[in-house]
């Protein structure tokens, strides 16, 4: 097999573990599983970015999804009582009219997709890892400077918020 | 089969519907967060594989094509914070109501 018909092999085998995952998170009737299945997408989604040849924000997703985001949700269930029960996970009384709505927007996304003519470039992927990597922190200490430093501002406040809402009065 | 932009694009919609169904059907509130969290990511795969397959235009050469990256790294940015704000809030109302019910939490209903 060439190169291209490995990529697409490992694209689809990626894709159907995804929305496989997905559906768990949704579906399974434990919360906790439903924790672990979410873990088993960001894995998935880190993967699908290297295929597109993004390997920072791969390593990224990995780090912060994986490593810190989970660990939230996995404390937040384990603070809150009777997280462990067969039926932690249910559904609420509008889910026959979600089914359809998420369907109907689904359908119409991928439709609108399927019949745009996107102009798209035959260029191979931008350069190595550290090519892209080190043109990633120059745009972000360049053009994205402003930004870049709200979002450290935005995550202090969140840092700060978070512990004033969560502390015991 | 060669992989190509719709492909990624259908997956990201596929995810985004899945979470949008989690986000609006499910009754407790960490489930709706993860299912928000499955939205954010299907996003950012559409935006990285914009950057990946779209021609930069000229005005834009300095940047090689790479701001879908630096879109998705600020998004990932804000669901951190999103995340852990949105949690604490969780602990507050389960500490005041016993529950982590949506449908407990019905204050602002009118």
């Amino acid at each position: 097999m060439t190169t291209e018909s490995w990529a697409s092999l490992v694209f689809y085998v990626v894709a159907i573990c995804l929305v496989v995952g997905a559906l768990a998170v949704v579906l399974l009737p434990r919360i906790v599983h439903a924790a672990l299945a979410l873990v088993f997408c960001f894995i998935m989604i880190s993967g699908v970015y290297v295929l597109l040849g993004a390997d920072f924000i791969a390593a990224t997703q990995v780090i912060i999804y994986v490593g810190a985001i989970t660990v939230l949700f996995l404390f937040a269930i384990m603070l809150t009582h009777h997280s462990y029960s067969a039926d932690s996970n249910p559904v609420n009384s509008q889910w026959l009219a979600a089914g359809p709505v998420a369907v109907v927007i689904g359908g119409l996304l991928i439709w609108v997709f399927s019949q745009a003519k996107f102009q798209i470039t035959s260029a191979a992927t931008p350069g190595g890892v550290s090519d892209v990597t080190q043109s990633l922190g120059k745009l972000l200490m360049g053009p994205y400077l402003v930004p870049f430093e709200i979002a450290g501002l935005l995550l202090l406040a969140a840092m700060i918020g978070a512990i004033v809402i969560a502390r015991e009065t | 089969m060669e992989v190509t932009l719709t492909h990624y694009l259908v997956l990201s919609a596929l995810i985004f519907s899945v979470g949008l169904f989690g986000a609006l059907a499910k009754r407790n509130v960490v489930t709706i967060l993860m299912s928000i969290e499955l939205m954010f990511n299907a996003v950012n795969v559409a935006l990285i594989a914009f950057s990946r397959y779209l021609p930069v235009p000229p005005a834009d050469a300095a940047q090689q094509g790479l701001n879908g990256q630096v879109f998705a790294l600020f998004i990932i940015a804000v669901a951190a914070a999103e995340a852990a704000v949105a949690l604490a809030i969780i602990l507050a109302i389960y500490r005041e109501r016993r529950s982590v019910n949506v449908e407990d939490v019905n204050l602002m209903k009118w």
